[in-house]
């Protein structure tokens, strides 16, 4: 096995990609891509967009890792292509890119991500601050309890494997997905932030916290190692206390 | 239906996963026992007939039951049917109604 992965890394190999090509509806082509060391998917679409097909479409930025921005289906699994080398995912010399899921194809590699961020707004995601006090700054013990809840996960850059790795989105369209409630929970927990129970009112129910059955896709995808899937505990947790106190 | 109604059902499932757990160790062992003295409905009407601790015990087993799936039905009508709002409610009391009818009756039936 070792050897095998060893020899396609070598020069002179030829990788067969089949790349979405179209819209909403549309159809795989095939291009061969010679094979390069420590070349990543992203260097592998890039070269058919310059080499091989310049009407293809995609979307990058960084190349490092941190925009979010070059996130595609690979092999069936949504991931960051810039951070994600040929020799990792293309055991059979082939490599199959597509769109992101449960977000509608705007042209081959490219999603519309605009249903994905509106969810943002329904959840709440922007920070409210409490009504001005005129005092000092707040002051946020790094080892508090909710300091550290909102460390887990305000790492997140909004690229979207999560929502695309989602079963739950692709059955309910409504609900607002992971990288949505994950934002709200650190919100939540932001001691600065006066929109506590508004936003909890805008994450329960069906389309929100109570949609999740805990299948922790996101969590197994996330490119950034966040847990989505605790976020949503913890907000099926802050609801379920909420509507006890009859406070939802 | 509010989002306040919503984590109130979701919630009541949990609550009645919890009662469940419980009733299901005890039916469980106590199958375990009764088959070890020989199984007969004879021995099994003896224990239950006019016994309001076992007849309490196997009601609150069938309340969980009908709240516990009445809901997760309802879940997957949402998702696999896209049911809302009058048809989803309907089906839900449906499947509860029947299962507590069904299940009291047959509490009743060992009990009488």
């Amino acid at each position: 096995m070792a050897t095998a992965a060893k020899a396609m890394d070598g020069p002179g190999q030829m990788l067969e990609v089949s790349v979405w090509r179209g819209g909403e509806t549309g159809a795989y082509r095939t291009y061969a891509v010679p094979r390069l060391p420590s070349q990543t998917v992203l260097d592998v679409v890039t070269h058919i967009q310059r080499h091989l097909d310049p009407t293809l479409s995609y979307r990058f930025a960084c190349r490092v890792g941190m925009c979010g921005s070059c996130a595609m289906s690979v092999n069936g699994v949504a991931r960051w292509t810039c951070r994600t080398t040929v020799a990792k995912v293309a055991a059979g010399r082939r490599l199959e890119i597509a769109p992101l899921h449960n977000l509608p194809v705007v042209k081959d590699l490219v999603c519309d991500m605009t249903v994905f961020f509106d969810k943002w707004k329904r959840a709440r995601g922007s920070f409210s601050p409490v009504a001005a006090s005129g005092g000092d700054f707040a002051v946020v013990r790094p080892d508090s309890r909710a300091r550290r809840a909102v460390d887990a996960g305000i790492e997140c850059i909004g690229c979207g494997v999560c929502y695309a790795s989602c079963d739950i989105v692709s059955w309910l369209p409504d609900y607002l997905g992971p990288a949505a409630l994950n934002r709200a929970w650190t919100l939540i927990n932001d001691v600065r932030d006066g929109a506590f129970r508004d936003r909890l009112r805008a994450v329960a129910g069906d389309a929100g916290c109570h949609a999740c059955h805990t299948q922790m896709s996101c969590t197994e995808r996330c490119p950034k190692h966040i847990s989505p899937t605790a976020a949503i505990a913890g907000l099926k947790r802050a609801t379920a206390l909420a509507a006890l106190r009859g406070e939802l | 239906m509010t989002a306040a109604a919503q984590t109130r059902l979701w919630l009541a499932q949990r609550a009645s996963a919890a009662v469940l757990a419980f009733c299901v160790v005890v039916h469980l062992a106590v199958i375990i026992y009764a088959v070890r003295g020989g199984l007969s409905a004879a021995e099994i009407l003896a224990r239950t007939q006019g016994s309001l601790p076992w007849a309490g015990f196997y009601a609150l087993f069938v309340v969980a039951v009908a709240v516990h799936a009445s809901v997760g039905v309802r879940a997957v009508a949402l998702e696999w049917l896209h049911l809302r709002g009058r048809a989803l409610g309907v089906l839900v009391a449906l499947v509860a109604a029947v299962l507590l009818g069904l299940g009291l009756r047959a509490v009743w039936a060992v009990y009488a």
